[in-house]
């Protein structure tokens, strides 16, 4: 059995930007299309780290941190927004939002 | 390379329009649960005068240009010109904001808050010289702007603008950074410097990740500046936001999108622009082409500036195409010429809208010139300039881009641009028609006269767009010796 190396964390993170992409391209339900979108921005993460790993940079690791902060903020500001959006329209499916023309 | 860990003097003075703009934007946050009234003027003042303050310190600051925190920040001439840009953008939108937020009851707290943090963001994306710092900026930029185009909480169409604005902005982000963790992976950086110096000796045939990498975050800055294929976020957000918040978003997160696309691209991907070349010019003729054409059809005049928005978006991307200095600054002077003309417009649908936003539409400007002509005559001013009408900013905005083109051999582009902007020319004059050649409709019959504040509103973008279009080279000089700084 070969060790794990960067190549493998690479494809990792393809499939993960893949799967998110296709989730948010696809998906009505607006919370599951966040979650796709979270899904990309840890592929991002586990590019990162592989690469800081490959490099021994700390730099990547850092550009990590920074990275989990910005989904926790944006995750707060999305999920402000939805409950909003729920309080008037009583509906969390994406293609039923077309008060203005998608 | 070691950096020294505490920030010195020198560091600090360079970073300190943002931290002006921080700290403004936190006192009025602490002073907003203090004042009793909602819609208090106060916090507007004070926005005003942080960002005129702003623009001082940023001016000032450019008789010492260099780096700051190791290389972290690039204060030259081209961050000094896109943080006056976007800080005197901030100001075009606090002035009309007076009486729209009166009107509509709007919290003006909140919103001069989240105001200044979005202008903080695009001041530093202005003048980063890192991809961490890009993308903090952007982030600070665009969060802000998805609150404030949900502003008014109990507004069907606020809420649905903010959702889809956040929806598609943050995947656009994910993007990006997908681009940046290649960029690391590739040049073991992410200094733009340095990616610029790693990438230089594989013009020839860059390894597949970099071109991937340049393809990604062209994707995610391409929707941030709504060019065409990633646009279909801009009309719905334009129209559902308030009026305001359209004029800020149509004006500010471009520019300082425009600022590190052509950053990023010029200098850290400049080696390999015969690779990216042709991305742009398929982006940047679909966007002029998508976005006149489906102006043509807009009922709303919100919607139809969003698509001449989008339409915009393709003629700065004509420079970029370019490739060249030139270039640069032509687009520079246009974001400038854009940001006059297109807030001035805005401000006019802002001033006319009436409670509750209820007259948008193109039929509400009917009679217009009879009720106002001052207003009408702003607007006219505004939209001539839009078409790209001698003696206007618009004009010599296009003529420097076409120009650009036309040096590196985008022959095709350029004709194909010149036509575009003359399609774009029927739809905008559709607005004067109903100004000027009908009876006034119950918007012009209810329009409230202009206030101080609005009146400035209207005045300063037609000054400018004026004086862009009468003395080009004031700005134009401007523009470029900053884009000369850009190695």
């Amino acid at each position: 059995m070969q060790p794990v190396s960067t190549i493998h964390y690479l494809v990792l993170s393809a499939a993960l930007l893949l799967i998110g992409t296709v989730g948010v391209l696809t998906r009505r339900n607006i919370v599951i299309i966040l979650m796709s979108i979270e899904l990309i921005l840890n592929a991002v993460n586990i590019n990162l780290i592989a690469f800081s790993h490959a490099l021994h940079q700390v730099t990547g690791q850092v550009f990590a941190i920074f990275v989990i902060t910005d989904a926790v903020a944006e995750a707060a500001v999305g999920l402000g927004i939805l409950i909003a959006l729920f309080r008037n329209r009583e509906t969390l499916q994406a293609d039923e939002i077309d008060l203005l023309k998608w | 390379m070691p950096v020294n860990a505490y920030p010195g003097a020198t560091d600090l003075l360079r970073f300190l329009p943002e931290t002006l703009l921080i700290l403004a934007g936190t006192l009025i946050m602490v002073l907003d649960p203090l004042v009793k009234r909602r819609s208090s003027p106060l916090f507007g003042h004070l926005t005003l005068l942080t960002l005129i303050a702003g623009i001082a310190v940023a001016i000032a600051g450019a008789s010492n240009p260099g780096p700051a925190f190791g290389g972290m920040l690039m204060v030259d001439g081209f961050a000094t010109f896109f943080r006056v840009l976007v800080m005197g953008v901030g100001i075009l939108i606090v002035l009309p904001s007076y009486p729209f937020l009166a009107r509509q009851d709007g919290e003006t707290g909140a919103f001069h808050a989240l105001l200044l943090f979005s202008i903080s963001g695009q001041c530093l994306m202005a003048s980063a010289s890192d991809l961490i710092i890009i993308f903090i900026g952007l982030e600070i930029s665009s969060i802000s702007s998805y609150v404030l185009a949900g502003f008014f909480r109990d507004d069907k169409r606020s809420n649905e603008a903010a959702l889809k604005y956040f929806l598609l902005g943050s995947f656009a982000t994910a993007f990006f950074l997908y681009g940046v963790a290649l960029i690391y992976g590739a040049t073991g950086t992410i200094n733009l410097d340095a990616v610029r110096r790693s990438i230089g000796p594989l013009r020839a045939d860059p390894p597949v990740m970099i071109v991937a990498a340049a393809a990604l975050m062209f994707v995610g800055l391409g929707f941030k500046v709504s060019a065409s294929p990633f646009q279909m976020w801009a009309p719905d957000v334009y129209q559902g936001a308030p009026t305001p918040v359209s004029a800020f978003l149509s004006a500010g997160p471009k520019a300082a999108g425009f600022a590190i696309f052509l950053r990023i691209f010029l200098t850290a991907f400049g080696p390999i622009g015969a690779h990216w070349e042709p991305l742009v010019w398929g982006a940047s003729l679909l966007s002029m082409t998508v976005g006149n054409f489906a102006a043509l059809t807009q009922t709303n005049f919100k919607r139809m500036l969003a698509y001449s928005s989008i339409a915009h978006a393709g003629y700065v991307l004509v420079a970029l195409a370019a490739r060249s200095q030139v270039g640069a600054a032509a687009a520079m002077f246009y974001l400038v010429a854009y940001a006059c003309m297109n807030i001035g417009a805005f401000a006019v649908v802002s001033h006319l809208s009436g409670r509750g936003e209820k007259y948008t539409d193109i039929e509400d400007f009917k009679g217009l010139a009879q009720k106002q002509p001052l207003t009408a005559a702003m607007l006219t001013i505004f939209l001539l300039s839009l078409i790209g009408v001698p003696l206007t900013g618009g004009f010599f905005g296009k003529f420097y881009i076409f120009r650009a083109a036309l040096e590196s051999h985008l022959v095709w582009l350029t004709v194909l641009g010149l036509l575009n902007s003359a399609v774009a020319a029927y739809y905008y004059l559709r607005i004067l028609v109903m100004m000027y050649m009908h009876e006034p409709g119950p918007a012009a019959e209810a329009v409230e006269p202009l206030s101080p504040a609005m009146g400035a509103a209207l005045i300063l973008p037609a000054l400018g767009t004026l004086v862009l279009g009468i003395f080009p080279g004031w700005v134009l000089d401007f523009a470029g010796k900053s884009s000369e700084l850009m190695r």
